[in-house]
């Protein structure tokens, strides 16, 4: 048993090499950004409609009664008197609402099952520079979330490595990538493959927890700033021997350097091509994360971004975009308002800072419209709070030719509701995802069917 | 730092010293809102008279008597406060005496922090009661302390007062330590399998049982007029589970798995106790007919899941299966972030499982209030319960709800109207103090050490400099182990 194992071990990891050396290739040509999204529908030529329902494209006036067309995994036409073809597999709307499927811009679907079982969790690895890692590689395409996270309408994720315990681990994380939350393989639950280049940028802090003793450390304000400016420093190398390997791979033959798995996942970035997801909460932080990525030419987006409020003037004159976390969470600073994380939406968007809201997170992906519903409790317009966890978070990540809006072209990303769908009661009726009909049952539905039955 | 800290601690204390105590002329009538009284229905346009701390009247044409003072409440929805049923704020350090498998020895009521600024929070986010526990390290935990919000007030004024003692009890991977394992320095300790978490329980009643037959005949004998009689040896561990055996002290048991929470059941039969509540509960949808026949209350999250392997099988359903198989319910935090919204994690169950606007809200108000003991002061709007109450914008089941204002014993400890009015205020204050202290440090530094102050504040303007982030609390052993603070 032992040996078999070991034997199918090795066959995996040589396999996983093999994928990971096709990322390798695939990002050093420039495709890594323009990558055409690979919507393969499984039952090809299908024509799905949805009939005489309240449409909400986003793209422009609500539809009040209208119908949807989609073939081949894209949305054909939407209108009000937009025609239903003869073949068209028709599902009858009356009295529902269709709206774009959610969109959770960065969350760790498919590479974590249990949190506290290591065996499940494929988001951290070893390591501070790890750029050539790819979600992708790991996502598990019989993850239980899945199923439970669409469910509530949310149709697609961009699932990224996270961090380790309390904002450390590794500092280049890995790439990030957006699936379909729904598919027998990941090929064909795939969106793209890298859309973001994830960095968890350094923590100025001058207490910090250890793990080895269980207890904080205390460090002077110089001390904290000496470590943070290495830890910048060091990331700051990383990103000059990538440029000389960039330069090197572009002149040089392959004879003449020895390839670098690393470095070239790097390519991409440096050509401004992959922009950098750059996880951080604090105002000094941030300030730094902007000039380091001004200094390094990169494209920015802003994650977590707890106190981007406070540097919006820098995001806003340098069109640096923020993908928030929860609305529903507690400041660390004992004297923030006390709402802070739920007005900070509202406050962004008045300051002239484009946002978008996530999750960052696994069990709970599924609060994504409660976590935008709360921004609108808060003074984001209602529009705005829809917008935050469909359209918003596709033009951040360069994804709104494919996703975030009910158009023609778009990929067929829809959710069908009995109301609004980010109040709580409000239920997931119908679900399309890449074109075709999926299911809302999961693990969650079925023991409840199962146990409602016991006698 | 530490002055650093104590300034963050002071300006939030202040912005509710200013808060709570503006409007107190005893009587105060709020009129014209929609009440949800949760025991006795709906009322449109009614009012609620309070005085003196209690709600003197509840009803559609109340006048305001001279004096009192009167809260307009058009369109505003009012409610009971919120009961949170599983809690661990205002809590000074560790919520776990992690180091012996019973420490039902100590109690959180000794360790109760009243400045601890989530008490404000979840204040804000209509909670007026809180269950607060000890953590769930232990298969017999530390004694647990039911407090009222009142944001400004000591220790000890926090204390919900006549309620009854409660202890901890926990079950399943946090017991036997599953997910975690002893840092260097911290010993191995018995219990590790579920075998054991039910042994050492059932041991410990042992030994109680023992002790109490002690006592009782050195009682006996004294009653019955005998001298000199040695009264036995004081056991501080053994003391709170006698009480437990009287029915004096009420058992809150930590559990996921289903079949454990039967186990504990017939346990506790077995020495003739009973467990008031099992908290977490996630898998009580496989035996809610078992918890119903034995008189359990069950407190649950709302869609929590996937966090550890006895979480695996948790459903949002939960809360909705309990309550149709006659379960009495309660949905709860055991998160100073998620008690904010309790209200909306409560309307969950009107989706998943079906329940009505009065089940789901009875699920933060008058259940919980029975789970623990106290439903005959709080969780309705009844006359004559305590004025615990919370005015919202909007119907407390949507999630565009915002509290305004919240009420406790009749006193306003929170609106958000001064809340915001306030910040302005705080910010100006903040920044003198930052500046004063920058110059008291400045000075601490000068004789001799100057170089190193200089060299603190490279160009930061004056009053600028922020505090780095530091999280205010260290992780639980709990946290580390399993992502949640149980």
């Amino acid at each position: 048993m032992q040996r078999a194992k070991q034997f199918d071990g090795k066959f995996v990891i040589a396999g996983l090499a093999a994928l990971a050396m096709f990322a390798g290739f695939a990002l050093a040509s420039p495709a890594g950004a323009q990558e055409k999204p690979k919507a393969k529908p499984p039952a090809a030529g299908k024509t799905y409609a949805i009939r005489g329902l309240k449409i909400t494209t986003l793209a422009g006036p609500v539809i009040e009664k209208g119908n949807i067309v989609m073939r081949d995994g894209r949305i054909v036409a939407v209108g009000a008197d937009t025609p239903i073809p003869a073949d068209a597999q028709v599902l009858d709307g009356a009295g529902l609402e269709a709206y774009p499927g959610m969109f959770d811009a960065v969350d760790q679907i498919g590479l974590e099952e249990i949190g506290a079982v290591a065996a499940t969790v494929d988001a951290r690895e070893l390591g501070e520079f790890n750029p050539q890692l790819q979600a992708a590689t790991a996502v598990h395409p019989a993850s239980e979330h899945i199923p439970v996270t669409r469910a509530a309408g949310i149709t697609e994720v961009m699932t990224a490595p996270a961090s380790g315990f309390g904002g450390g681990g590794s500092v280049i994380l890995g790439q990030a990538s957006v699936i379909n939350l729904d598919g027998w393989t990941l090929e064909q639950m795939l969106v793209r493959r890298s859309v973001a280049m994830v960095v968890n940028w350094p923590n100025f802090n001058t207490r910090t927890f250890d793990l080895a003793t269980f207890s904080f450390k205390e460090k002077s304000f110089a001390d904290a700033k000496k470590e943070y400016d290495k830890k910048v420093q060091e990331l700051s190398d990383f990103f000059e021997q990538a440029r000389h390997y960039q330069l090197a791979a572009a002149k040089g033959s392959a004879q003449n350097y020895t390839r670098d798995l690393k470095l070239e996942a790097m390519i991409p970035v440096l050509k401004g091509e992959l922009p950098l997801l750059v996880l951080a909460e604090r105002a000094r932080e941030i300030r730094g994360a902007v000039e380091f990525c001004e200094k390094q030419k990169v494209k920015m987006i802003l994650g977590s971004g707890g106190d981007s409020l406070k540097v919006a003037d820098l995001l806003k004159s340098k069109n640096i975009p923020v993908i928030l976390g929860p609305t529903m969470q507690l400041s660390q600073n004992e004297d923030d308002p006390y709402d802070k994380y739920f007005t900070l939406p509202s406050d962004l968007q008045k300051a002239g800072v484009r946002f978008a809201i996530a999750s960052f997170d696994l069990q709970f992906v599924r609060r994504l419209p409660q976590q935008a519903g709360n921004a609108v409790a808060y003074g984001l317009s209602h529009d705005d709070g829809l917008k935050a966890v469909t359209l918003y978070p596709a033009q951040i990540l360069g994804l709104d030719k494919d996703l975030g809006t009910l158009e023609a072209g778009k990929i067929a990303n829809i959710m069908i509701t009995n109301g609004d769908p980010l109040e709580l009661r409000t239920e997931v009726k119908y679900l399309y995802i890449n074109g075709r009909p999926v299911s809302t049952d999961n693990k969650h539905k079925s023991l409840y069917e199962k146990y409602s039955k016991r006698p | 730092m530490n002055r650093l800290r104590l300034l963050a601690a002071f300006l939030a204390a202040g912005v509710a010293a200013q808060l709570c105590w503006a409007q107190d002329s005893g009587v105060t009538l709020i009129q014209d809102a929609t009440i949800l009284t949760v025991t006795k229905g709906t009322i449109e346009h009614g009012s609620i008279l309070i005085k003196d701390g209690k709600i003197a009247r509840v009803g559609k044409d109340i006048k305001a008597p001279s004096g009192a003072t009167v809260i307009d409440a058009k369109g505003m929805y009012v409610m009971p406060g919120i009961i949170d049923c599983h809690s661990h704020i205002a809590v000074e350090g560790d919520v776990n005496e992690g180091s012996l498998a019973v420490s039902s020895m100590v109690g959180v009521g000794d360790v109760l922090n009243p400045e601890d600024i989530d008490i404000y929070r979840d204040l804000a986010g209509g909670v007026t009661v809180a269950h607060v526990l000890h953590g769930s390290a232990n298969p017999i935990g530390g004694q647990n302390q039911l407090i009222k919000l009142r944001w400004g007030k000591s220790a000890s004024e926090l204390k919900f007062e006549g309620a009854p003692l409660s202890i901890k009890f926990a079950l399943g991977e946090n017991p036997k330590r599953s997910n975690f394992r002893p840092p260097p320095g911290f010993p191995q300790r018995y219990p590790e399998s579920r075998m054991g978490v039910m042994d050492v329980i059932r041991q410990a009643f042992v030994d109680a049982r023992e002790y109490k037959k002690t006592w009782d005949e050195y009682n006996r004998r004294v009653a019955a007029g005998e001298k000199n009689v040695i009264p036995p040896r004081r056991d501080l561990k053994l003391d709170p589970l006698v009480e437990v055996l009287e029915g004096k002290r009420w058992v809150h048991a930590h559990c996921y798995r289903a079949d454990e929470m039967v186990q504990l059941i017939l346990l506790a039969e077995e020495f003739g106790f009973h467990i008031h509540t099992l908290q977490h509960v996630l898998e009580g949808y496989r035996v809610a007919d078992e918890i119903a026949a034995h008189g359990v209350g069950a407190s649950t999250f709302s869609d929590w899941w996937a966090y550890k392997v006895e979480a695996y099988e948790a459903i949002p359903y939960n809360a909705a299966i309990m309550a149709k198989r006659g379960v009495i319910v309660s949905i709860n935090s055991d998160d100073a972030n998620e008690a904010r919204h309790l209200n909306q994690e409560a309307a969950k169950t009107m989706k998943y499982g079906g329940l009505t606007e009065d089940e789901a809200l009875r699920l933060v108000t008058i259940n919980p209030a029975i789970q623990l003991g106290v439903e005959k002061r709080v969780g309705s709007i009844e006359q004559g319960k305590d004025a615990d109450l919370v005015i919202f914008n909007h119907h407390p089941l949507s999630v565009y709800a915002v509290a305004q204002k919240v009420f406790i014993d009749g006193h306003l400890y929170f609106d958000r109207d001064k809340d915001l009015a306030q910040r302005a205020e705080n910010a100006k204050e903040r920044k003198a103090l930052m500046e004063k202290e920058k110059k008291a440090s400045e000075a601490e530094k000068k004789p001799g050490e100057g170089k190193a102050g200089a060299e603190k504040k490279p160009g930061a303007p004056a009053g600028k400099e922020e505090k780095p982030k530091e999280p205010t609390k260290p992780p639980q052993l709990d946290q580390v182990a399993t992502g949640a603070l149980d």
